[in-house]
């Protein structure tokens, strides 16, 4: 009887999502679509004054020796990708920063997230750790590039102990704290539905950090290739950082520039990838979360 | 009266608070449930009802006193309890359908025989076109209705809930009400009910309990003599209800000036 009851007043609920959702509306899809297209054409602009900028004072005041200009840039990316850097092929140096950071990457978020869960959940483990992890993270830890040079050698396993050192500290801290602000009603329902502790890490604990872990993640490849590229400006043989650091070396700012372009194109690219999985991962999310982050 | 279900003989909870002495949530707490009866426990707002619960449910040990299950001392959470939270306890990453399947999961049904049960719940809340959806998708009866489902799937003995209704508004309130009376008669289940609403605990309850104000402790007991199947809407309507209402707000009245005294001179 009230089965009948309830279901008009949720018809009348699904019927109210299903007019927000359809595309009958299109005034307001005109529009949406117009605002977009505004939205791009003020951001090409943005970048077509400052380049065309850039190019005639490097041009006519200042000195374009110390200050580059588009043109002289693009002319070394050019060169790079058609005739090959100092050492090598680009794709190589590209590959083995990418491979540095990739590596140093995985294993610093695996190892953050699991340390960070593990301590973020053993309240003991956790107090004794504190100090500790306060010291630890107080360590410039760039400097400890230098270290890893005199440990593991010129090769790949410096830069990425380097990466993975900056990498899981971000993810580390975002992991524990992820772990400790769990709703503790979720905990205790689950407990309640009969849960066992390993029940509630796994369905209740880990999910609820998933959050917290990917808002890290976003800064934290970034943080991996800075890691890769200062381990290689600190001593390598092959590496995007150290075409940037030969660049400086021979007071070539066109090549810094086009160095620091390739780094960049590289991290929004992974930017991108992070936001896809996550978009997959956390798609129980109200959609009011994640509208921002379309373009 | 045969054995109770639920016993507490003098239970006391305290709570360690940050400086001086630990604060009292209740104190020389003593009643009984039986198996199959509805108890709704009133009290004015912020009293400790909801410890009780928790006492009962093995979340929270006594400091004093005994609290028995079935006979048994609650050392841990009791086989055959259930408990819905005053707040939203259904996981938001998980559809309708895999938030009632959760309980059986746990207690090692598989995947399959887990979600087969919970089907047949999530239709029997009145949820059946919404199995896929996502708690942020629904309202808040309907996530309600979830809850409810996702206790009732693991077919308890014992059935705690704390202020379950009272987030939602009037109308939808009532629906509910009915609605946890309709799934409750077959399951034949003890029932507490914790409110600060008379006339949710004289509508559902077969004895209410009227709490003190902090720290509580049990002021009176009252039998709800109103027949069974109600209609929670119309049952208000009658005389014996406005007899019994007014019975048992001369005993609660007392409390609630005495908790709103207390609370003016707090805050």
């Amino acid at each position: 009887m009230s089965g009948e009851h309830l279901s008009t007043v949720d018809n009348g609920a699904v019927a109210m999502a299903a007019e927000q959702r359809s595309a009958g509306v299109p005034d307001l899809v005109a529009r949406r679509r117009r605002r977009r297209g505004a939205v791009w054409a003020v951001r090409l602009a943005a970048v077509v004054v400052w380049l065309v900028g850039w190019q005639l004072t490097a041009t006519y005041w200042i000195d374009p020796f110390y200050y580059s200009k588009p043109t002289a840039i693009w002319s070394r990316l050019v060169g790079w990708f058609s005739h090959g850097t100092a050492f090598g092929s680009i794709w190589t140096q590209i590959a083995v920063t990418l491979e540095e950071a990739v590596f140093g990457f995985a294993i610093g978020a695996v190892a953050g997230v699991v340390l960070g869960i593990v301590l973020g959940r053993a309240r003991f483990l956790a107090e004794v750790a504190a100090p500790f992890i306060k010291a630890a993270n107080a360590v410039p830890r760039i400097v400890l590039a230098s270290l890893f040079i005199i440990w593991f050698g010129l090769g790949m396993s410096s830069k990425v102990a380097t990466a993975m050192v900056l990498v899981f500290f971000a993810v580390f801290f975002n992991a524990f704290q992820g772990a400790r602000e769990v709703d503790r009603n979720l905990v205790d329902n689950a407990r309640i539905l009969g849960a066992s502790r390993i029940s509630v890490l796994r369905t209740i604990v880990v999910p609820s950090a998933t959050s917290w872990i990917f808002a890290s993640l976003h800064s934290a490849f970034g943080f991996a290739l800075i890691g890769a590229v200062v381990g290689e400006f600190t001593g390598a043989d092959k590496g995007l950082g150290l075409l940037i650091n030969n660049a400086q070396g021979t007071f070539d700012s066109a090549g810094i520039y086009a160095g620091m372009i390739v780094v960049t194109v590289l991290a929004l690219v992974a930017e991108w990838l992070i936001s896809t999985a996550e978009k997959r991962l956390l798609r129980w999310r109200p959609p009011a979360a994640s509208a921002d982050v379309q373009t | 009266m045969n054995d109770p279900v639920i016993e507490l003989r003098g239970a006391t909870k305290r709570f360690p608070s940050g400086s001086g002495p630990a604060h009292t949530a209740v104190r020389e707490l003593t009643m009984q449930v039986a198996a199959g009866e509805f108890v709704a426990v009133v009290g004015p707002t912020g009293c400790g009802k909801s410890t009780t619960l928790s006492l009962v449910s093995g979340l929270e040990p006594a400091s004093e006193g005994e609290v028995l299950v079935r006979g048994e001392r609650v050392r841990s959470i009791p086989r055959g309890v259930g408990y819905m939270f005053q707040n939203d306890a259904i996981l938001p990453w998980r559809s309708v359908l895999d938030n009632v399947a959760a309980g059986p999961r746990y207690r090692g049904a598989s995947k399959a025989a887990a979600r087969a049960k919970a089907a047949t719940w999530v239709e029997r809340v009145g949820l059946a076109g919404f199995a896929k959806y996502y708690p942020h998708q629904l309202s808040g009866g309907m996530r309600k209705r979830v809850a409810l489902a996702q206790t009732l799937v693991n077919e308890p003995e014992i059935m705690l809930m704390d202020e379950p209704f009272s987030a939602l508004d009037v109308q939808t309130r009532a629906l509910m009400q009915d609605e946890l009376l309709r799934l409750w008669a077959g399951t034949g289940a003890a029932v507490v009910f914790v409110t600060h609403d008379l006339e949710e605990a004289i509508a559902l309850a077969d004895r209410v309990v009227v709490m003190t104000a902090s720290p509580a402790t049990v002021k009176g007991v009252f039998a709800v003599p109103l027949s069974r199947p109600r209609n929670v809407e119309e049952v208000r309507l009658t005389a014996e209800f406005l007899e019994i209402y007014r019975e048992v707000w001369e005993s609660l009245r007392v409390e609630v000036a005495r908790a709103r005294e207390e609370a003016s001179r707090v805050g």
